[in-house]
């Protein structure tokens, strides 16, 4: 009951600090980092589920993300008239092609007989299938990338409601965590780290190169959106008449309204995952997964093939955090691959579960809120402090230099609370049970 | 058919600037590697060490040069690079002191000291970019060229020109003088000698009498030295910007891994590999081919195998492919 009292009392906390934002900054505000502090919290639950269930280290969480970010854009955006016709197919089909000469290659290496001979034919399919590949897939890339370029220049998407892009983005995260997971889990715990870090590099590399897949840096802006615009409600006469009952101004009124719809959208999504994910923990699957985590070589002799669920939970994590990146990039409105840096997307993350409780769902959420709330709260107030501490220097180079560098405190705002609370607190806020 | 200008070209484009790379790489993996030989976790802060530790030899090549002190034809940096070292030491001894020790005498799991190592890289970060800004800083001076590649044009006679730049020449030979004198320390000198029994067998040293927070204390002075050295040339030879730094972290990391995470040999190995390779993929060799192939036969497009922006696609791959078909990497790390 004790326990009780305190969890809710730090939600209650997290919620506070939000309101007071609302009264003294202004609910637009206060609403943003509500939305997405919804949406760090399920990010954060996907992490909890690798390592608060499973101890397994993924520091590629950006690039899930990422993906998930893309498949807003594959899903929700109309198809660019032309694109299929003139090079879609070759570039699917180099694709395929580049998928069967690895898989071929792969073969080769499992069914052949260890020696010179297996190396050079696996050699010869990798040369001979790599240039097919690049032969009918840049044929396909430059005609897209040739169809109205300013505007568009990407094979579109398939134009169906972008609601449906979030189970997608966590499925496409889903298939890139299978590859990693097959490659780098069963070794070193490091491995798995590194791995993920590289692939997450790699996957905004490709976003920002790949032209034909979602425009790279030219971004992909007015993504189709779940909930009505300001503007349509602002000439609703049905809509200004309710505002003016609040006794707010329409356009206020309606950037707070379609907030508080996101709000409710991803409300109910994190509280489906979170209600699962309380269901995993405590069903027989995640007492297993925490006896694993506990003692592998003890659950191994009990029969169970550790490699194989550190590869399930890893999906299932990576796949939520895809889920998050969809409704990011739908709350964006807008894909912009520039903007994905590790210490925002990956790092930031892992602060949330380590600072709310690792291994508690109920933590995870709490440190997605509370750790976002200063991420974003962190700037203002360090503008505030150093202003405050620099008011007796004059007008310096010094000071100047200072009050501009005042931004970059959050980064050390958010390693000393890491370093603090490891310290002091190593389970965090609501630790496991 | 001209095999001569092609390998000149290719010396130009690929060889040394590879080789210059891989110095500055293979610099960064031997901090990692020692971190991990002896510390024994994964040590995710070591790109911003390297940041923090080029920051100061920075500011200390500013305040020089305000003072017009400077080394002639080589960079004023060479003359910081001693403060550099000192500064990058006292911090990285400072958050030894103030957090990793805690975990170390609580036997914490190493997977517990990444974390805390993420930690560390926040703040540093948050110092790099607090007191430098995260803005690029080119900080080199003196000549820019040993050999440019006109006057290498008129000496020769040949079309291709191979330009030689100070800082590939310096970082090579620094590199060199680097690695020589941690191989001397390691092998012959008594500290050295109890850094590498304490890293084979953290007890049996114990046992014979070696005090770890010495051991532990010179390990992360050696890291913040290496650290330096490679960020400062890293910085000479392209320049200084906190997120590049950063970003180092995959292609320093794939370099320790290949060459077997916790042997210095191995280390220096996989920087090359890696820099060789990523130069290797990466470069249009179109210019090549048309010198090498007889006349005709030349290829239309550019030859290029992958865009530059992939280059950390492939130090991926490499680093796959050796997790793949031989885990504890090409010259025997250790696998805790």
């Amino acid at each position: 009951m004790n326990e009780m009292v305190k969890n809710t009392g730090l939600f209650a906390l997290v919620a506070v600090l939000i309101v007071i934002t609302g009264i003294s900054q202004s609910w637009n505000t206060a609403l943003l980092i509500l939305n997405m502090g919804l949406i760090s919290a399920i990010m954060a639950l996907g992490v909890n589920l690798q390592w608060g269930f499973a101890g397994l280290f993924n520091v590629g969480v950006m690039g899930f993300v990422a993906l998930g970010g893309l498949a807003t854009v594959l899903i929700a955006t109309p198809p660019t008239q032309g694109a299929w016709g003139a090079g879609g197919y070759a570039i699917v089909l180099g694709l395929i092609m580049g998928a069967a000469t690895i898989t071929a290659a792969v073969l080769v290496y499992q069914r052949m007989a260890k020696g010179r001979l297996r190396v050079f034919t696996m050699l010869a399919i990798l040369i001979v299938g790599f240039y097919l590949f690049r032969a009918v897939f840049d044929s396909g890339v430059s005609t897209v990338e040739a169809i109205n370029p300013a505007s568009a220049g990407n094979i579109g998407g398939l134009g169906l409601p972008i609601l449906l892009a979030w189970p997608v983005g966590g499925l496409l995260a889903a298939g890139v965590a299978w590859i990693i997971g097959k490659v780098a889990l069963g070794l070193r715990s490091d491995y798995l780290a590194i791995a993920t870090l590289g692939i997450a590099e790699i996957i905004i590399a490709v976003l920002k190169n790949e032209d034909w897949l979602a425009r790279g840096v030219k971004n992909v802006i007015g993504l189709p959106r779940p909930v009505p615009f300001e503007v349509d409600l602002q000439r609703d006469p049905q809509f200004v008449e309710r505002a003016a009952g609040f006794g707010m101004d329409p356009v206020t009124a309606s950037t707070i309204y379609v907030k508080l719809e996101y709000a409710a959208l991803f409300a109910v999504v994190l509280i489906i995952l979170l209600w699962l994910a309380q269901k995993a923990l405590n069903s027989p699957w995640g007492r297993m997964m925490r006896a694993i985590r506990d003692n592998e070589v003890a659950a191994e002799a009990m029969g169970k093939d550790v490699t194989r669920r550190h590869l399930q939970i890893f999906i299932l994590g990576s796949a939520i955090c895809g889920v998050a990146g969809a409704m990011m990039t739908t709350l964006d409105g807008q894909l912009t691959p520039g903007t994905y840096q590790p210490l925002r997307f990956t790092f930031l993350v892992w602060v949330m579960v380590i600072v709310g409780g690792s291994g508690n769902n109920f933590g995870a959420v709490l440190g997605g809120f509370l750790i976002w709330f200063l991420w974003v709260q962190v700037e203002p107030m360090g503008l505030w402090l150093m202003s405050t501490i620099t008011s007796g220097m004059g007008d310096g180079a010094l000071r100047s230099h200072l009050m501009d560098s005042a931004a970059h405190m959050r980064l050390f705002t958010m390693g000393l609370i890491l370093l603090l609370v490891l310290r002091f607190s190593p389970r965090g806020l609501i630790p496991e049970k | 058919m001209d095999l001569l200008n092609a390998f000149i070209t290719l010396a130009n484009f690929v060889i040394v600037p590879a080789i210059a790379y891989g110095s500055q790489l293979a610099l960064g993996a031997l901090g990692v590697t020692l971190i991990y030989g002896i510390l024994r976790f994964s040590n995710f802060a070591h790109g911003d060490t390297m940041a923090f530790g080029t920051m100061i030899t920075i500011l200390i090549t500013w305040l020089f040069q305000s003072w017009g002190l400077s080394l002639g034809v080589f960079p004023t940096a060479l003359l910081a690079l001693p403060f550099g070292i000192a500064g990058c030491a006292l911090f990285v001894l400072m958050t030894d002191r103030a957090v990793y020790r805690f975990y170390r005498v609580q036997k914490a799991k190493p997977v517990i000291l990444v974390i805390v190592s993420m930690g560390v890289m926040f703040i540093m970060n948050g110092v790099v970019r607090f007191i430098i800004g995260p803005d690029d800083h080119a900080f080199g001076d003196g000549e820019r060229f040993i050999i440019s590649a006109r006057t290498f044009r008129e000496m020769t006679g040949l079309q291709e020109g191979l330009a030689i730049r100070t800082s590939t020449g310096i970082t090579v030979i620094t590199a060199i003088i680097v690695v020589a004198i941690l191989f001397w320390f390691l092998n012959k000198t008594r500290t050295g000698k109890s850094m590498r029994a304490y890293s084979d067998n953290e007890d049996l040293a114990l046992l014979s009498g070696i005090n770890p927070e010495r051991v532990v204390m010179v390990t992360w002075i050696i890291v913040a030295a290496l650290a330096t050295v490679a960020g400062t040339l890293y910085g000479l030879d392209k320049s200084f910007k906190a997120f590049t730094y950063f970003q180092l972290l995959l292609p320093i990391f794939a370099s320790a891994i290949v060459g077997g995470l916790g042997s210095p040999v191995g280390a220096i190995a996989g920087g090359f590999i890696i820099a060789f390779s990523e130069v290797l993929v990466t470069y249009a060799w179109k210019k090549v081919l048309v010198y090498a192939l007889p006349d005709g036969i030349g290829p239309d497009g550019l030859a290029q195998l992958l865009s530059t922006d992939y280059k950390f696609a492939v130090s991926f791959l490499i680093l796959l492919i050796v997790l793949l078909f031989r885990p504890t990497g090409l010259f025997k790390g250790k696998s805790v």
